[in-house]
């Protein structure tokens, strides 16, 4: 990404109401994306204008459980996380590989196209960008980059709002990765509930966010806004009850911890906790044939280690139990991803503790996990 | 409760081999017909398919009916009677591949509600003159009787996975379907659950994909009908269904539906 160093701490502009960025925006861009109430939940969804996006939406969220209510306020990012984090963007659920075709008696490949269409997302939170840039490691760090990944991420302009409305399920103050926007942004905003509506105070993050901020013309942001809109974080952040030890990447070593055992009575194997991690990447090859054996095409799909054909290698899957399948996630998300990519693999987003259908909390299994790790220390 | 992955090895005769296409049979037992329905509803389809096998018998669409032997058997339904249990046993002897469609043949289906209740009870309710009726105490699915090759779950199946399956055959090339649950299909197509977002209980966590998550998409829980996932954990999710205010009652119900037996089947082995 092209940061622009020198103003990113300085310049602020104000913006009253959201009508004319995202003018811009749909006028710029193939696609907007940004959030939208769907069947009683806030998803990532093409938007045309403003009014697609929530207004007056607060959102209820523990292990398990989500709901939207309306409160009076004029705010349009006055929830936390929903389920979409920015993976589908860049690491669809489906995407095509090739396809063949039999022609003059020899096989015919065409390889898929890699996406070429410029998306805009307006609202992403600060976690999931740094999701993105721990995502971009995974795919495209060694030597067998995707390209379709790198075609979509380059594609992606990105509008970020910092948390001003954490759930109690985030612990991005823990991991570091927010409540407020660092850098993978093109341009950051603050909310503000003023007299006179919402106002956002925006940053630039990359020359071409301060290209689009200089055509708007917008004024600079007062000294009272600016001030208002840099304490915000703090106070999201305070708000939040969860943490990850700071021995989490020691987790790697209790392979034979008996709470391995505790929580597969309770887990499901269900994957929906690597589904809706913005981090989580693994995948299958899908073939479909047709009927008349002269077509084939292959889709790169998600798959999820908590599924035990995920495991299988040559005769039988090598997790046959769920205990092993939890470990496997759990370890490698917070111990080994750290020898394989120098970092934690979760930004903290608590994604996967609200959509656990029976609510279990990795925070909570790291902390009956964690003493015994103190003394394998 | 594992799902064969790949296709068998089919040994075709040589007149197969030489590019006759493979007979084909549907048969029915104890179902609705919804099953057999799926293939008729393949409308895109179903020229390249009438292509590549010779229908001989398929009392569902058609009149002509060849006599046995057949390449490829599709059976729906279960087996309820002393006469289906004959029946299936002279298919399979007529039949080089066999494969069972729907949750009837492939699990019981509903009718296997009746197994370990009073049946005689039952028929003297239901029928004027239980006198006449022959049945068995159990609706039991195909592979109780005879050897099957191959299996597709649901209630009823899904058109996708029944193209792949014939494909897969009669290309010769490896079948997969998906063993994981129906939460996965959620999330990939976008689905918001149901269970989390609205309290809405449903069976998904514990039942194989192979339907895209069809009624989730529509707001309802799942019912279960594509039978257990591969390491179904049914006691966590009865909690679960009981923390969203189901009695014991509801949840026996919910789990005794389209796939009454190997839900059943799923908790004695208490496999998690
Ligand atoms: S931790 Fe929760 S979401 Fe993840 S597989 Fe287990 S039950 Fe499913
Ligand atoms: S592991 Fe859970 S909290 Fe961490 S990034 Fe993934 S979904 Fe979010």
């Amino acid at each position: 990404m092209d940061l622009v160093q020198t103003d990113v701490a300085t310049d602020r502009w104000v913006l009253r109401g959201l009508d004319r960025l995202i003018e811009a925006l749909v006028g710029r861009f193939d696609e907007v994306i940004g959030p939208v109430v769907l069947d009683g939940v806030v998803r990532l969804q093409p938007i045309e204008s403003a009014d697609d996006l929530p207004i007056g939406i607060a959102d209820e969220q523990a292990p398990a459980t989500y709901r939207l209510r309306r409160d009076a306020s004029a705010l349009r990012f006055s929830y936390g996380l929903g389920p979409d984090s920015l993976k589908s963007l860049v690491h669809p659920p489906r995407s095509p590989v090739w396809t063949m075709r039999r022609r003059d008696g020899s096989l015919v490949v065409d390889a898929a196209h890699h996406p070429t269409h410029e998306r805009a997302v307006i609202g992403a939170r600060a976690c999931d960008i740094d999701g993105l840039r721990v995502l971009e490691r995974t795919q495209t760090g060694g030597d067998h980059a995707d390209p379709a990944f790198r075609a979509n991420r380059n594609g992606l302009f990105v509008v970020a709002v910092d948390c001003t409305h954490p759930a109690p399920t985030c612990f991005c103050a823990n991991t570091g990765t927010g409540p407020s926007a660092r850098d993978g942004h093109d341009i950051a905003m603050t909310e503000l509930e003023t007299r006179d509506g919402a106002v956002y105070v925006l940053r630039a993050g990359s020359e071409r966010g301060r290209a689009l901020i200089d055509e708007l013309q917008l004024e600079r942001a007062s000294s009272e806004l600016i001030r208002r809109a840099a304490r915000e974080p703090g106070v999201a952040a305070r708000g939040q009850p969860r943490s990850l030890p700071a021995n989490a990447p020691l987790i790697a070593k209790l392979a034979e911890h008996p709470q391995w055992d505790d929580v597969a009575e309770r887990c499901l194997a269900c994957g929906n906790c690597t589904a809706v991690c913005p981090t989580c990447f693994c995948t299958d090859m899908e073939d479909v044939v047709s009927l008349d054996g002269d077509g084939a095409t292959r889709v790169r799909v998600w798959d999820t280690c908590f599924s035990m054909e995920f495991s299988r290698v040559g005769p039988a899957p090598i997790r046959g139990s769920v205990t092993e399948r939890y470990r496997q996630w759990l370890s490698h998300k917070l111990g080994t991803w750290h020898d394989q990519f120098g970092e934690s693999g979760c930004v903290g987003c608590g994604r996967c503790i609200t959509w656990c259908p029976v609510g279990i909390d990795l925070t909570a299994e790291i902390a009956a996990l964690a003493a015994p790790a103190e003394a394998a220390r | 409760m594992q799902h064969e992955l790949s296709s068998p090895t089919i040994d075709w005769p040589a007149r197969i081999e030489r590019g006759e296409p493979p007979s084909l049979a549907v048969w029915k037992f104890a179902s609705c017909d919804g099953c057999q329905l799926s293939l008729l509803d393949c409308e895109d389809e179903l020229l390249a398919l009438a292509d590549r096998v010779s229908i001989s018998y398929f009392p569902e669409a058609t009149t002509a009916m060849v006599a046995g032997p057949y390449d490829v058997s599709l059976v729906e339904g279960s087996i309820t009677s002393e006469h289906d249990a004959e029946r299936i046993r002279q298919i399979r002897r007529d039949s080089a591949l066999l494969i069972t469609i729907g949750a009837c043949a492939t699990a019981g289906g509903i009718q296997a509600l009746r197994n370990g209740r009073d049946v005689d009870g039952f028929t003297s309710i239901v029928y004027a003159h239980p006198e006449y009726i022959s049945t068995l105490a159990t609706s039991t699915p195909i592979a109780d009787h005879v050897p099957v090759d191959l299996e597709l779950r649901g209630c009823p199946i899904d058109r996708g996975q029944l193209l792949q399956m014939l494909a897969s055959v009669l290309n010769r090339h490896a079948l997969r379907l998906p063993t994981t649950s129906v939460c996965i299909e959620c999330k990939a197509r976008s689905t918001s659950c149901v269970m989390v977002a609205h309290g809405t209980p449903c069976l998904g966590p514990i039942t194989q994909a192979g339907c895209n998550a069809l009624c989730p998409s529509f707001h309802r829980g799942c019912y279960g009908c594509f039978g257990p996932m591969e390491s179904p954990n049914v006691g966590a999710l009865r909690a679960q269904l009981g923390t969203l205010g189901l009695d014991g009652d509801a949840i026996f119900r919910l789990l005794n539906t389209f796939n009454t037996g190997a839900f059943a089947t799923a908790v004695e082995e208490g496999s998690t």
